[in-house]
């Protein structure tokens, strides 16, 4: 591990300063990706800048009926939350299937949305890696693929985006809220993360010193039902190789909302538009699924190891939709549907 | 580059220098010779570094020392009372025989601890069906929530049942 110089952040301004002034200063959140990249030697500061104790550590209540996560929300507090639990049971269990309880205390909101592909090659600094190293290669085309993309990849990498929590906030609609040296943005979820293009190395659309201050979830209406399902090679800590986050609302057998995204089939969390158009007015039935699903994943392109993610992701979601809408029955809306 | 650190390890207020790069894991263990928290992988995935760090577990192995400043760490070694009768927990491995070699049994015990005031908290978990009710450790529960300490020797069967125990 290179040596670094450690500054610990009092206010956000001097955070994003203390980070935009140096090409080679990252911000440290709770370390679980950081610390591990640097003994991998997959990156090497010349500063950290510690945010960890700069006052973004609230959940609270939007007008409206929203609620803002804080960037340094803990994955553990944030998903024992009880307006999470209640009202966003989608993330709830998103978070509760990353990592491990000793790994939860300490990953924050922002570290988590930030954290980087697990692809083998990446991680590895003896192999090619078009991420880690622009224009050395891509190893996993000749490699192993199993654990990687089978929508939106390019021919220069073929990752997935690891996190489970971004899924659940790709289907809510939340938006992250950034400080950077050109000032504040809020940046929808969905449009956060990039896919790779000729460009794999930029993971999101983030500037250098662009600090994430908080993550905003829209209201939802009390009628909706949301679920997130997570397939591993385990039972549990494990990263997916297939993951959906679904959000429903059903009016007389009837889908009146859809909101679907997948996890492990691409370079960012995957919002199912497609699949959402056709579940749209169309009765919940598992022929409904079915089309909704195969809409969506008409286009995969699967690589030598991972064509089984393709039914495996159909069959997920089918499943998925199946459980949420025997749940709603045909429960009739009691709320303004807030946006 | 060095940074001096105030650490409250098991009790005892102690400070110590450490290069910037140094884990907790590492401060804890080569710079303060305190040797409970174990090294298994180094990178966060088998739980053997686990302590209470300011009350709730925690993996140190991928935690920087110098952003812990300040911080109150327990180990397995500082659970036991004053008088030095083991910590309810313990006393459960002991009596369930709930380790072979004893290498990840102090991140065992500090995740048991931690993982038990989540669920008395009514923290759900990946596998709790029920996400605003109260939490019945069942064994799917603890398994799931203890799913981050790895055992290669397998006593998992005996760490359960310990931890049923020590649960009641
Ligand atoms: C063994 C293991 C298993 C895991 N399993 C899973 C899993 O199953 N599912 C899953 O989703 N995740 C999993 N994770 C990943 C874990 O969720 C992430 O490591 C964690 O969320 C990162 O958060 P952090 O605060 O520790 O980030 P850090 O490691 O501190 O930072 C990560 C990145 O984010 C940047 N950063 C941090 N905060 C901010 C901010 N506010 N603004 C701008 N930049 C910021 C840092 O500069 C860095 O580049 C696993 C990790 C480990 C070690
Ligand atoms: S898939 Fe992407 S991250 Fe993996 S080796 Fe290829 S370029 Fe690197
Ligand atoms: S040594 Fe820390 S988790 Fe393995
Ligand atoms: S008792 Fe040997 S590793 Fe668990």
């Amino acid at each position: 591990m290179n040596p670094f110089e450690y500054r610990r952040a009092t206010d956000v301004a001097e955070a994003v300063a203390a980070v935009a002034e140096r090409p080679d200063a990252v911000f440290l959140g709770g370390g679980t990706n950081l610390v591990d990249h640097l003994k991998l030697g997959v990156t090497r500061p010349g500063r950290l800048v510690d945010i960890t104790r700069l006052p973004l550590d609230r959940v609270e209540p939007l007008p409206g009926g929203g609620v803002r996560v804080g960037a340094n929300v803990r994955n553990s507090d944030l998903a024992a939350e009880p307006v999470i639990r209640s009202r966003y049971p989608v993330l709830a269990q998103a978070l509760l299937s990353g990592a491990s309880g000793q790994l939860r205390n300490l990953a924050t909101t922002g570290g988590n949305l930030l954290q980087r592909t697990r692809c083998v090659y990446f991680q590895d600094i003896t192999t090619p890696c078009n991420k880690r190293m622009p224009g050395s290669g891509c190893a996993a085309l000749d490699g192993y693929t199993r654990h990687h993309a089978v929508l939106g990849a390019s021919p220069q990498c073929v990752a997935v985006h690891p996190s489970d929590m971004a899924v659940a906030l790709a289907a809510l609609d939340a938006v992250v809220r950034t400080h950077g040296p050109a000032g504040q943005r809020a940046i929808p979820l969905v449009e956060f993360h990039r896919l790779p293009g000729a460009q794999p190395e930029r993971d999101t659309v983030l500037d250098h010193g662009e600090l994430i201050t908080a993550v905003d979830l829209p209201a939802v209406p009390a009628t909706r039902r949301s679920a997130y399902r997570k397939v591993r090679d385990r039972a549990s800590y494990a990263f997916a190789l297939v993951s959906v986050a679904a959000e429903v609302e059903l009016r007389d057998g009837e889908i009146s909302q859809a909101r679907i995204a997948f996890g492990g089939l691409a370079h960012k969390p995957w919002r199912a538009q497609r699949a959402e158009q056709v579940l749209r007015g169309a009765p919940a039935t598992a022929a409904t699924f079915q089309r909704a699903a195969e809409a969506e994943l008409v286009g995969a392109q699967p690589l030598a190891d991972n064509a089984f993610k393709v039914p495996l992701a159909r069959n997920t979601l089918v499943s998925v939709l199946t459980e949420l809408t025997e749940l709603t029955g045909a429960t009739e809306p009691t709320q303004e549907d807030t946006p | 580059m060095d940074a001096d650190i105030t650490l409250t390890v098991d009790g005892q207020v102690r400070q110590v220098r450490v290069d910037t790069r140094t884990t907790l894991l590492d401060a804890l263990r080569d710079r303060m010779g305190v040797t409970a928290p174990k090294k298994g992988c180094d990178h966060g995935q088998c739980g053997s570094c686990t302590v209470l760090l300011n009350g709730r577990r925690a993996t140190t192995c991928l935690a920087l020392a110098v952003a812990h400043d300040g911080a109150e760490i327990t180990t397995a070694e500082g659970l036991a009372d004053g008088d030095g009768a083991p910590h309810p927990v313990q006393r459960a491995f002991l009596d369930h025989d709930a380790f072979q070699c004893g290498y990840c049994t102090p991140g065992q015990i500090c995740s048991a601890v931690g993982m038990l005031d989540e669920a008395r908290a009514g923290h759900p978990s990946a596998v709790t069906t029920d996400l605003v009710g109260p939490v019945e450790l069942t064994d799917a529960e603890i398994r799931e929530r203890m799913s981050g300490n790895l055992c290669r020797c397998g006593a998992y069967v005996n760490i359960v049942a310990a931890i049923q125990e020590a649960a009641r």
